[in-house]
């Protein structure tokens, strides 16, 4: 017999999860990029990884309070999207691509590699890091919520700071993208050097772009951490795809979308998850093992993101008027 | 096609623009653009090697010539989209060599090109508001506090209003671009221009695939433009457009200027049948239909 409750709470708990925020956040940055000034970031896993590390390191090694520790990661990825923009940024589209991609990998394996274990933890990674952040914490101890929102001080704590910023942030890049400053970056979308020709500094504004969306990514990136341990093999570039597909799932040049995007994809994917493995384990499926279980969500993953690519590819909340003009 | 515009009346033509017998490369009274042996090569061919050349201030001038003469890669290299191998060039006094593109359009330089590029997924009216220069919220900073930029915006607004009731698109303006037709983005992409109200405007065939309605008006624009003060440097294939609205011509074949002048002396310069007709011409299989029409229109323009 199949526990449904289970399976129903267990997904219902992905919608306020800190990994959802966390996932909502750098797909809202990934919306800056790719959705409104047209640059296609494959290396939001390395920002990410930039948050996760640049908190933990200052934290464990050098001992900085939490918003020294925050600024260090948030320093970081300024430098990172200057150095990836700087010799790109000049050139077609798809330069940008190929060396974004390739410097996550390259930030990756540096955080996985022997060489700097004293800092990194190399392939287990670092934890411990955390007691800064729970000391900010203003919520007394003890179990609050209902239902299968039930949880501690520090795992509510958790949820209303990644929540936070998240509508902070969405807020915030609706200000910006109904600015002149907005109209500048999606008519880089659209033609940059039509942009160019009426006086705009191109350049200077796809790195604007870049940085910020890829800060974005970094705070991403400390949410995701706050639940768990920091663990090198979290940043592969399949990282960065999962946000892709909450992007265009919700609407690529939308601030709802990787929000809303996040949430539908958590839940979906805990609830597929949680239901094949009970699934297998009753025998419904005698011809799977409960691997072979594990593995399928990303098959349906991957599914999913064609389905949404052929049938709506403005996503959910894209505006349909927008796909009748399919460059 | 261009046989069914019938002028309304007839512009006035500025004169005296020169000094001296009118020839390739002549001065001028008052240039507000000169060019100094501004050459461009791409592998073996040289587009553009362009010896001396003045543009006029407050006039309409047309740039023309054969396909593949250089006139487009002239415009781009003039206006910082390209970089020639040498040269020098001024404008209004300023040199632009090792100038970016935008900030050549800063000085009042403003071009449109030969291949429209009207910004698809923006709204006409985005449109028109990105062409205006010196707007406080295109700062990152800035943006995020609208009443920073509220009334700047406010005034934009109206002036890009104004622009495209006069290009008579002020009923496009909140649909996207990509939604208008050839000749509106056409328009568009002029009327955009004008938003920085530049001091040289240079159109890239503002005529090609535009009706021949939509050509009169399109005409009247630029004579337009020319009435407020603005000078005016196009590049145009069709003869009688030029006859009508250009007081100065430049002719350009392979990448040099071979001839300039008032639009009826310099059609009776051999150099521009000579460059119609191509150096080589008794080599070639046969004449191209197109320069045989370019070739009856100079002459009828004569008769
Ligand atoms: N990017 C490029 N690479 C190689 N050759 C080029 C390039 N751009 C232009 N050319 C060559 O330079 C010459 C001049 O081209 P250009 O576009 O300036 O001609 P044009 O006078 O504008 O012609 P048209 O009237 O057909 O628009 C042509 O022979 C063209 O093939
Ligand atoms: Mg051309």
């Amino acid at each position: 017999m199949i526990d449904w409750i289970a399976i129903f709470s267990n997904a219902a708990q992905e919608l306020i999860s800190p990994t959802t925020a966390a996932y909502a956040l750098a797909a809202l940055g990934l919306a800056i990029h790719f959705g409104y000034t047209g640059l296609l970031n494959f290396g939001q896993a390395g920002f990410m990884a930039l948050g996760a590390y640049g908190f933990a390191i200052s934290t464990l090694s050098f001992g900085f309070p939490v918003w020294a520790s925050v600024l260090v990661g948030v320093g970081a990825s300024v430098i990172f999207a200057l150095i990836l923009g700087i010799p790109t940024l000049r050139l077609r589209a798809d330069y940008l691509a190929i060396v974004t991609i390739a410097a996550a990998e390259i930030l990756r394996l540096v955080f996985t590699t022997n060489t700097f274990d004293s800092l990194t933890g190399s392939a287990s990674g670092l934890q411990g890091y955390k007691g800064g952040f729970a000391d900010l914490n203003p919520i007394p101890p003890g179990t609050y919520g209902f239902g299968p929102f039930t949880y501690n001080a520090y795992d509510w704590w958790i949820r209303i700071v990644g929540w936070t910023l998240v509508i902070v942030f969405a807020l915030l890049t609706w200000l910006i993208i109904r600015s002149p400053w907005g109209r500048v970056i999606k008519g880089i979308r659209e033609d940059e050097d039509a942009v160019r020709a009426l006086g705009k500094n191109v350049y200077s504004y796809k790195m604007q772009s870049l940085i910020l969306g890829g800060v974005y990514g970094t705070l991403a990136g400390m949410i995701f951490v706050l639940p768990r341990a920091v663990v090198p093999a979290n940043y592969q570039t399949s990282l960065t795809f999962f946000i892709y597909a909450i992007l265009l799932l919700g609407g690529a040049a939308t601030i709802l979308g990787p929000i809303v995007g996040s949430m539908i994809f958590w839940v979906l994917l805990s609830f597929f998850s949680g239901f094949m493995a009970r699934a297998v384990e009753a025998g419904w499926f005698p011809f799977m093992t409960q691997v072979q279980a594990g593995q399928l969500r990303f098959i349906l993953v991957g599914i999913a993101i064609m389905l949404i690519v052929v049938f709506r590819p403005q996503g959910i909340f894209g505006n349909k008027k927008e796909l009748a003009f399919v460059k | 096609m261009s046989s069914d515009v019938t002028p309304t009346s007839k512009p006035v033509k500025s004169t005296g623009l020169h000094v001296g017998e009118a020839g390739p490369g002549v001065r001028k009274v008052d240039p507000i653009l000169t060019a100094d042996s501004v050459k461009r090569t791409f592998g073996g061919l040289t587009a553009v090697d362009v010896a001396h050349v003045e543009i006029p201030r407050g006039a309409i001038t047309a740039l023309i010539g054969p396909n593949g003469a250089g006139k487009t890669t002239f415009f781009n290299l003039l206006t910082g989209f390209d970089k020639p191998d040498e040269g020098s060039w001024e404008f209004d006094g300023r040199s632009l060599a090792h100038v970016p593109a935008y900030r050549v359009a800063r000085m009042g330089l403003i071009r449109t090109f030969q291949l429209t590029k009207a910004l698809g997924l923006l709204t006409v009216m985005d449109n028109m508001k990105l062409g205006a220069k010196g707007q406080g919220g295109e700062n990152l900073f800035r943006s995020v506090l609208p009443f920073l930029w509220r009334k700047q915006e406010d005034e934009i607004e109206e002036k890009a209003v104004e622009l495209l009731t006069r290009f008579k698109l002020d009923t496009k303006r909140e649909d996207y671009a990509a939604s208008l037709s050839g000749g509106q983005r056409k328009l568009l992409e002029m009327a955009r221009a004008l938003m920085s109200d530049p001091t040289l405007v240079m159109l890239d065939e503002p005529m090609a695939g535009v009706n021949p309605a939509l050509t009169q008006s399109l005409l009247e624009h630029i004579l337009d433009l020319k009435s407020q003060g603005m000078s005016v440097l196009f590049v145009e294939h069709d003869m009688h457009m030029v006859r009508h609205i250009a007081d100065w011509v430049i002719v350009m074949a392979e990448g040099k200027i071979v001839a300039e002048g008032d639009p009826h002396t310099v059609m009776q310069d051999p150099a521009v049948i000579d460059a119609y007709l191509g150096a080589h011409h008794d080599t070639d299989i046969g004449i191209d239909t197109e320069h045989v029409e370019v070739l009856k229109e100079l002459i009828d323009d004569e008769q």
